[in-house]
């Protein structure tokens, strides 16, 4: 047969993926006896098999977004592309609304130009605008907006979804589900293979643990989430494709694309935040067109009650709602630059326009596009003292290219837009208090349990328990980058690691949850303790109409409390938080503190609101005004913790400091300068900065989710209906438990979370 | 946030009001041996009857010393910590001034100072003497740059140097000390004078000088029983036990 080269890509965005799919391309091309050479390329490829594949291609490639990337940045690029015919794009909503998209995008504007004949194909199984991922598919001309056509796969099977009807009494807030415990082992005991879905790995951990404690048949049930061991990771895989598992308590580590055998139910515990989401984690569930998936939700609390039912109507319905496509950022395009320089030279002219091919970056200003050159040149500052230090440089022709060969080097090691929270080793020792024996000093050796986020640990102080890896440890010391934890005897963790999921709750399920709060009609289909509770609500204060946010004020002991309704997500309500009371301080309310759930934010305080709002001295469409985002914004910024992660994150992503120097992690005590010293000098030395255009832009969506108060802040101007009242209103009983859950009760006390709720209830309903 | 005070504290500055023993506005009197010291929200040291202000670590052209090695930070952390000096220097205005030692990151830092960084500093030293203590960074410093050098200095009984070695009396920089302090699900650092009375050891003062946690071993050799960490808060100076910090 004729060499033809590559002429296949397919990339995905998990290595296991990729994995998977070349499994299965190889048995049909083995069977038929083809000619064709199926490989995969991941960061797990012996860097024999990578270099042989640079010289020796095979025909169907499957990689990543930054195994793309490396490919590209190299002189061999050329002759590696130029035979290709098609490109696959698979789960490519879970792509593109990262930064892992905008750095594909760019991979793909320079595939266009080095294989003009390429095809690119994007599957999806849910996306909200399939227009705008269809844009993203094909190269944009400079004058207008193109896309891709678009094909609508019919014919599967509708899946069916229930809420738990649970007999239980629902809780008033918390996660943990625990009141349907033995309803959930119900149901993995009458099924084969049950996945139960948990937002978070400190959930998974707890869920497993009780989930053991009742297992008196002793199924077989196990764990998986990011941050065990990988070893243990892949046991629990394997364990599942063959079938030997009952049931799996895992996060999002787990749904995404790959196949796990036969699974015939889903369950999802606590909020499913995105109906899209949710979807995705239903197909986990029987993985074939013609049968049906099973799915059942379980509500941890009374307003997942509600997120639950839109949810399952939204799935009923087929309604997606993945977040629109992003503008490219301007640190991935930085390392893209940088990326390019290390292949041929390039013009700065004729970059501009290819990166302009990419959808995200259509709309890319020269100055944006100038400012990342001179950045990844020279850190493009305006004092221009590091022209010596140049890291690109233009030759006699005027083409950009690396200045050497370390540049080059640390690109490679560098590359990639998924910055890791700084993650810390969790290793088993022998505690040093009690015990026979003991020596006063920790164990060497021990088993590694997995990683642990590094800011966790540092809120933690040797004694403080957790879960981790299953059990309860006991936070020992911290040596190196490890942390050395031993078993604990005590029932209850003293410190809960509920972080409330990465994701907040999606806007459109947040605008059907208003919808359905303002429909007393639909209120049939809740569970009867709920549709009580919205009766007393609407009979003590107020159920907010759809488009209306309605401001509860009342006492309780010797505080004041205002309480709003926004139901745009915990983070969204946090960056509220913090911008009210700065505001409520300098009116004079002498705010104390504030507390933030997905659906509502109360704020305490020693003034007494509600006199104050019935005297005028207190406006609440003041209060609320969209003009908090000028100035109070800026002043918060300047020392929020948020904003200097997300600031780190550019940082490291733009290339501006290395992940890595020359190979090696470095270890946390040779970290020899901290991005927070450098963001507080940048900050106040040139605010305009490329580095700092970036951190703001993704400050919009990411840990602060700017623009979604934003959107927020202007829908309810002229729409706050203020509730004075004498008590606590029911609706606020959920986020008022919230007030010190997280140092008095914990997660784990669900008794005395539940003696603190009927108090509340109690006075809601006017004692 | 406390109230019932004049002013609003910020959150940091309650966080670390809690743990203090005592907190007051800008400078805080810290003994070292029968000397009053205070010290000053900046990080800098002042000796009121000696009209002596001491700064350490100053770490100057510590960004451009990355540059030489590729890692291109903001070029303006001398700007920022001789800015930050000068307003020290303005309010105290001290008849002498010592630099505790590695004032600048490298050797060959000093070269690399901008021309206006040049003349701030050379404005500094007007009318007041100034002292360069040597540090591990800077262990030689040319004489253009003005002031006297020196490898240790000793003024009424008090050893000014720039590596602390414990004896009574000494007042050293070199470790960079933080306090990390935990209350209410809440961490954070900040850097801090740490003294138990007898000697005491100066927070970095320069704008890109990170910070070691006063629970490390390092300290422990300085400082044999329990001392003080006077914590730089936002607009508050904090004394915490170094037990109470982790």
């Amino acid at each position: 047969m004729v060499y033809q080269g590559l002429h296949t890509l397919y990339i995905s965005p998990l290595k296991a993926l990729a994995v998977d799919i070349a499994r299965n391309l190889e048995a049909p091309i083995a069977e038929m006896k083809l000619p064709i050479k199926v490989e995969t390329r991941t960061g797990d490829t012996p860097v024999s098999r990578r270099q042989r594949q640079r010289r020796y291609p095979p025909d169907i490639l499957l990689t990543t977004p930054e195994q793309m990337a490396l490919l590209l940045a190299s002189d061999d690029a050329p002759f590696l592309f130029s035979s290709l015919k098609r490109v696959v794009l698979d789960e490519l909503h879970a792509l593109v609304t990262s930064k892992r998209g905008d750095l594909l995008s760019l991979a793909l504007a320079r595939l266009w130009r080095l294989a003009p004949q390429m095809r690119t194909i994007g599957l999806s199984a849910t996306v909200a605008e399939p227009e705008s991922l269809a844009r993203f598919l094909v190269p944009q001309p400079e004058d207008r907006s193109a896309s891709a056509d678009i094909v609508m796969a019919g014919g599967a099977a509708a899946p069916v979804v229930e809420m738990l009807d649970t007999q239980e009494r629902l809780p008033w807030a918390g996660h943990s589900a625990r009141h349907a415990l033995a309803e959930v082992y119900d149901l993995i005991k009458r099924n084969k293979t049950t996945l139960v879905f948990v937002n978070t790995r400190s959930q998974a951990e707890m869920l497993f643990q009780d989930l053991w404690r009742v297992n008196d048949d002793g199924l077989a049930i196990a764990l998986h989430h990011g941050s065990l061991d990988v070893a243990q990771r892949r046991k629990v895989e394997q364990a599942m494709t063959a079938g030997r598992l009952r049931g799996v308590v895992c996060t999002s580590s787990l749904d995404l694309g790959v196949d796990w055998g036969d699974v015939d139910l889903v369950i999802n515990i606590g909020a499913p935040k995105g109906a899209s989401r949710l979807m995705q984690r239903i197909g986990r569930a029987n993985h074939r067109l013609d049968e049906a998936s099973r799915a059942v939700l379980v509500p941890a609390n009374r307003f997942e009650v509600l997120e639950c039912r839109v949810a399952i109507d939204a799935v009923n319905e087929n309604a997606q709602d993945t977040p629109p496509l992003r503008s490219g950022a301007l640190d991935v395009l930085a390392q893209h630059v940088l990326g390019c320089a290390c292949g041929e030279p390039f013009h700065a002219d004729q970059l501009y326009d290819e990166v302009r091919t990419a959808a995200p970056y259509a709309a890319l200003s020269r100055t944006d596009f100038d400012d990342v050159i001179d950045f990844v040149a020279t850190g493009g500052y305006a004092l221009k003292t590091y022209e010596r230090f140049a890291r690109i440089r233009q030759d006699k022709e005027g083409r950009w290219r690396v200045a050497n060969p370390r540049v080059r080097q640390s690109y490679r090691l560098n590359v990639g837009t998924i910055v890791e929270e700084a993650m810390l080793k969790v290793k088993l020792v022998r505690s040093r208090h009690g015990g026979s024996g003991s020596t006063g000093t920790i164990a060497r050796g021990g088993r590694m349990l997995g990683e642990i986020e590094e800011y966790f640990i540092e809120g933690l102080v040797a004694g403080d328990t957790f879960v981790f890896g299953g059990e309860i440890v006991r936070y020992e010391a911290l040596v190196e980058d490890q942390v050395y934890v031993s078993r604990a005897n005590d029932d209850s963790p003293k410190v809960p690691s509920y972080m409330g999921g990465k994701f907040p709750l999606s806007t459109y399920l947040a605008e059907r949850v208003r919808n359905l709060l303002d429909d007393k009609r639909a209120w049939s289909a809740l569970p009867e303790q709920v549709r009580e509770w919205l009766s007393l609500q609407s009979y003590y204060s107020r159920v907010p109409h759809a488009r209306e946010m309605i401001v509860e004020s009342f006492p309780r002991a010797d505080k004041h409390y205002l309480v709003c309704y926004p139901f745009e997500g915990r983070l969204a309500h946090q960056t509220l938080g913090m911008l009210l009371t700065r505001r409520l301080e300098r009116m004079r309310v002498r705010p104390l503190g504030f507390v933030a759930n997905e659906y509502a934010l109360a704020i305490w305080m020693l003034g007494d609101a509600s006199s104050m709002i019935r005297q005028g001295r207190l406006d609440l469409n003041a209060l609320f005004d969209p003009d908090m985002l000028g100035d109070d914004l800026e002043a918060w910024l300047a020392e929020s913790a948020l904003m200097k992660r997300t600031f780190r994150n550019c940082a490291i992503i733009s290339g501006l400091i290395a992940r890595r120097f020359t190979g090696e992690e470095k270890s946390r005590r040779q970290v020899l300068f901290s991005t927070d010293l450098v963001y507080d000098v940048l900050r106040k030395h040139q605010p305009d900065h490329v580095l700092l255009r970036a951190a703001r832009a993704d400050a919009a969506t990411g840990l602060l989710d700017l623009r979604r108060l934003s959107d927020m802040l202007t829908r309810i101007q002229g729409r706050i209906t203020h509730k004075p009242l004498d008590h606590i209103s029911p609706l606020a009983v959920p986020v008022m438990l919230e007030i010190g859950r997280e140092a008095v009760y914990g997660e784990a006390s669900d008794e005395l979370l539940a003696e603190a709720a009927e108090d509340l209830v109690k006075e809601a309903m006017g004692r | 946030m406390i109230y019932g005070r004049d002013e609003p504290l910020s959150d940091s500055d309650h966080l670390l009001s809690v743990l203090a023993i005592n907190d007051v506005p800008l400078r805080q009197a810290m003994c070292v041996g029968a000397v009053e010291f205070l010290a000053d929200l900046s990080g800098a040291l002042f000796w009121e009857q000696e009209r002596l202000l001491v700064v350490s670590d100053l770490h100057l052209e510590k960004g451009s010393s990355f540059a030489t090695r590729g890692v291109l930070l903001p070029p303006y952390d001398t700007v920022a910590t001789l800015s930050r000096l000068a307003a020290v220097v303005a309010h105290y205005d001290p008849r002498t001034v010592i630099a505790l030692g590695d004032s600048f990151h490298d050797r060959d830092a000093h070269e690399r100072l901008s021309e206006p960084d040049r003349e701030a500093l050379s404005t500094l030293q007007i009318r007041r003497d100034w002292i360069w203590i040597a540090g591990n960074h800077d262990p030689a410093l040319p004489s253009d740059l003005g002031g006297a050098v020196a490898s240790e200095v000793a003024i009424g009984g008090i050893v000014f140097r720039h590596e602390p070695t414990g004896t009574a009396g000494e007042i050293a920089g070199h470790l960079h000390p933080k306090a990390r302090v935990s209350t209410r699900g809440r961490s954070m650092e900040r850097r801090c004078f740490a003294s138990d009375g007898a000697r005491a050891i100066m927070p970095a003062f320069g704008a890109y000088a990170g910070g070691l946690s006063i629970r490390d071993r390092a300290f422990a050799k300085i400082f044999a029983t329990d001392f003080i960490a006077h914590v730089l808060g936002d607009s508050r100076m904090h004394a915490i036990a170094a037990s109470r910090c982790y």
